[in-house]
């Protein structure tokens, strides 16, 4: 590891000093000194490393700045007014007496109008789902839940057990909504459902508004994401193929997966994409779960 | 023998100094190379305008006991001109880069100078006497008519005022693709090594149309190259080792009845990096630029930009002794990669009794270091402190805090101000220190 607190140069500056020096060497008198350009060669090797260092950790930052601003991008067209009435009737509806209460107060708390200062990239659906990726497990792990979140801002300290009463079915429900094609997913028990407005239609009819408004768009979007393989949105049908046909097997690790793909962005998609399919029995699922990226396969293909 | 200085029993004093006391130094006249011969009654200089100067040790006097023999120049000649090469489109400069005195073996004084890529074997004769009374000449050296001559004579020899004569008896030419770092000649006194960036030979000193090739560390692929060869040296008695240095901090011991091609060591001489002092210039500052033998052969000394390591030659993983030259330098290294000086090339020396040890720095400053009682001295080469046997002050380096009195402050050395050769006598307590265009020598207090 290059110790490179002494040095009043940057890693930027020596390259181009010892380039510099390189250069002039050829019309040194005396001709080309080897074993000076050979030194010089070693100060330009340990220079670029550096560089090269920092320049990644720069592009990884920039890589997730870019993500995380271009979800927010996205909340802020939405109306968050109209979700949030949508979120109150979908409480009240779907989730049974006493919880609507709770329910509402909390995704007034989730809203991206709200107090916070910068929202969550993924927003309120239905009271069946909750807005955020709530990873409820038994650990109630928090960790999880807030690494989700914190793709676009800061952790909501929110505790998964809060939500028990919301999710009245189980515990164990992680909802998702795709920006761009505003399919809302919930992820039960390890099992992916394909909505869960498709058994409560109704509770979604809201959020689906705004996606028709951006069909256009994604329409544009998709033409892009084509062009990359692996990347193609999946439709509805496929999708529930494959949730339904791994109900049994899958646990609640796989959601920890899923949501570290979403959290990380590209990068982590890429690592994580063999752990996925296998972790879905090298189904299309992994292909959904990319396209379910949204925004991230908008950055994808920018890159 | 020689103490160092600082102590009770010894000090030293300003003796000489030779070279233009001009402010505008020419290029030409910067010195390169310094050199005693083996009974340090000659001191040889090579300059950076292929100039060699030869200074002899006055015998001491009766009429002034109290002054050691001054060094008056001897001879002056040109060794090396500066040449192109045609094939390469390449300048070869005429700068000296060693000077190696052969053994003393007749009335005449034998040399090896080399430049870049030619090195010469210089003979250094007086003469003075004259051959008078030609048949064939006259006086003035015009040729006579034959037909006139009448009579014939005798010529006889008739005493001159002294005149030295150095001439070219050998030129080793065309073996060395790369630069010449070092030359060194042999204990056998018949043969010698050349060390370029790459390759070493070894000649006999009467035969110049070819040479041995006995280490070449050129990699079939040039840009996998990853080290060079920075310095060579014979063993002090066995002809049959030699050592070299390389820009990575490491030294090989070769022996030359193992094979003829030495590229495989007999000893790998290595001291471990310190990976919590990595830097940038981790391998500038490693790569050492001098390798010297004790006396004794028992030892020998690697100079690298910050210490000086002295080595013992039966224990390879680690120098026995480490001295640190200028370490207040050691967080300067961007400033001074970025004005070259990281890449000077200090020389170091041995006292006749391998007791001391004598190395450079800048701002004109040279260290010694006593092997016995560990202590350092610093010294200037001046000419405020030139008067006749004026002792010199030990200086001192600032590196942090309040400057006390007479100390130097590292943002106040001047760093063209080096002193990169300096030679210590091999008997006696004399040192000549070369000091850009001027020579410098001091010589301990006489009691």
């Amino acid at each position: 590891m290059i110790n490179t607190m002494e040095c009043g140069v940057d890693a930027q500056s020596l390259i181009s000093i010892s380039l510099r020096k390189i250069h002039n060497s050829r019309t040194q008198r005396g001709g080309i000194k080897l074993h000076k350009n050979l030194l010089v060669s070693f100060v330009l090797r340990n220079a670029r490393q550096v560089y090269m260092n920092e320049k990644y950790a720069e592009i990884y930052r920039m890589q997730q700045y870019e993500e995380v601003m271009t979800v927010c991008n996205e909340i802020q067209e939405l109306n968050p007014l109209e979700l949030a009435e949508d979120c109150e009737e979908q409480t009240g509806e779907c989730c049974g007496s006493g919880a609507g209460t709770e329910s509402a107060s909390l995704c007034g708390a989730l809203l991206p109008s709200s107090n916070q200062a910068a929202q969550p990239a993924l927003l309120q659906t239905s009271a069946c789902a909750s807005a955020l990726s709530l990873r409820a497990d038994e650990g109630c792990k928090e960790t999880d839940s807030s690494f989700y979140r914190s793709c676009c801002a800061e952790a909501y300290p929110v505790s998964n057990c809060e939500f028990s009463p919301v999710n009245s079915m189980h515990c164990n429900k992680t909802t998702v909504l795709d920006l761009d094609t505003h399919v809302v997913t919930t992820v039960e028990n390890g099992y992916l459902h394909q909505d869960c407005c498709a058994s409560l239609q109704h509770c979604c009819q809201g959020a689906q508004t705004p996606a028709k408004k951006r069909k256009v768009d994604f329409g544009y979007y998709v033409s892009e994401i084509e062009e990359v393989p692996d990347f193609t949105p999946c439709k509805r049908t496929k999708y529930e193929d494959c949730s339904y046909a791994n109900s049994d097997h899958l646990d609640t690790s796989n959601i920890s997966n899923l949501i570290s793909i979403f959290g990380s962005g590209f990068s982590g998609l890429v690592s994580r994409q063999t752990d996925f399919e296998q972790a879905f029995n090298g189904q299309f699922c992994s292909k959904q779960a990319l396209a379910s990226l949204g925004a991230w396969t908008r950055a994808i293909v920018a890159f | 023998m020689a103490g160092v200085g600082g102590g009770n029993d010894f000090q030293w004093c300003f003796s000489q100094v030779k070279g233009a006391i001009d402010e505008d130094v020419a290029e030409a006249d910067i010195i390169s190379t310094v050199e005693f011969n083996y009974s340090g009654d000659l001191l040889a200089t090579g300059d950076k305008g292929g100039r060699v100067v030869i200074f002899q040790r006055e015998q001491e006097s009766k009429n002034r006991p109290l002054s050691r023999g001054e060094y008056n120049v001897y001879s002056t000649f040109q060794s090396h001109e500066p040449e192109f090469d045609y094939l390469k489109s390449l300048e070869i400069e005429e700068k000296i880069n060693k000077i190696r005195w052969l053994p003393q073996q007749n009335a005449a004084h034998f040399l090896l100078s080399t430049n870049d890529k030619t090195i010469k074997l210089w003979k250094i004769s007086e003469r003075d006497k004259r051959a008078e009374g030609y048949n064939l000449k006259d006086e003035d050296g015009r040729l006579r008519d034959p037909f006139r001559i009448t009579s014939l004579r005798v010529p006889v020899l008739m005493p001159m005022d002294l005149m030295v004569e150095a001439s070219p008896r050998r030129i080793f030419a065309n073996a060395h693709t790369y630069h010449i770092n070092s030359i060194s000649v042999n204990s056998d006194h018949e043969t010698y090594l050349s060390a370029d960036d790459l390759r070493i030979n070894l000649w006999h000193l009467e035969i110049t149309d070819r040479s041995f090739n006995i280490v070449d560390i050129k990699p079939a692929n040039m840009e996998e190259l990853t080290e060079v060869i920075t310095a060579a040296e014979c063993h002090p008695h066995q002809c049959n080792v030699f050592v070299y240095s390389s820009s990575k901090g490491t030294i090989r011991l070769c022996d030359m009845r193992a094979s003829a091609l030495c590229d495989r060591h007999s000893k790998f001489f290595e001291e471990p990096e310190d990976p919590s002092s990595r830097s940038f210039f981790s391998e500038i500052i490693s790569s050492i630029s001098d390798v010297k033998f004790s006396h004794s052969g028992r030892y020998m000394m690697t100079r690298d930009y910050l210490s000086v390591k002295v080595w013992d030659l039966n224990m390879e993983n680690r120098p026995v002794e480490t001295y640190q030259v200028h370490e207040y330098l050691r967080s300067k290294l961007c400033s001074l990669y970025e004005n070259d000086c990281i890449f000077d090339k200090f020389e170091c020396c041995w006292n006749g009794s391998d007791s001391a040890i004598m190395t450079g720095s800048y701002n004109n400053f040279f260290r010694m270091f006593d092997r016995n009682t560990r202590r350092d001295i610093t010294l200037e080469a001046s000419r405020e402190n030139s008067k006749p046997r004026a002792i010199l002050k030990p200086r001192k380096v600032c590196t942090g805090g309040k400057r006390k009195k007479d100390e130097i402050s590292v943002d106040s050395l001047d760093f063209n101000k080096k002193i990169l050769h300096t030679a210590w006598h091999p008997k006696e307590n004399v040192i000549a220190v070369a000091a850009t265009n001027n020579l410098y020598i001091f010589q301990d207090k006489i009691n």
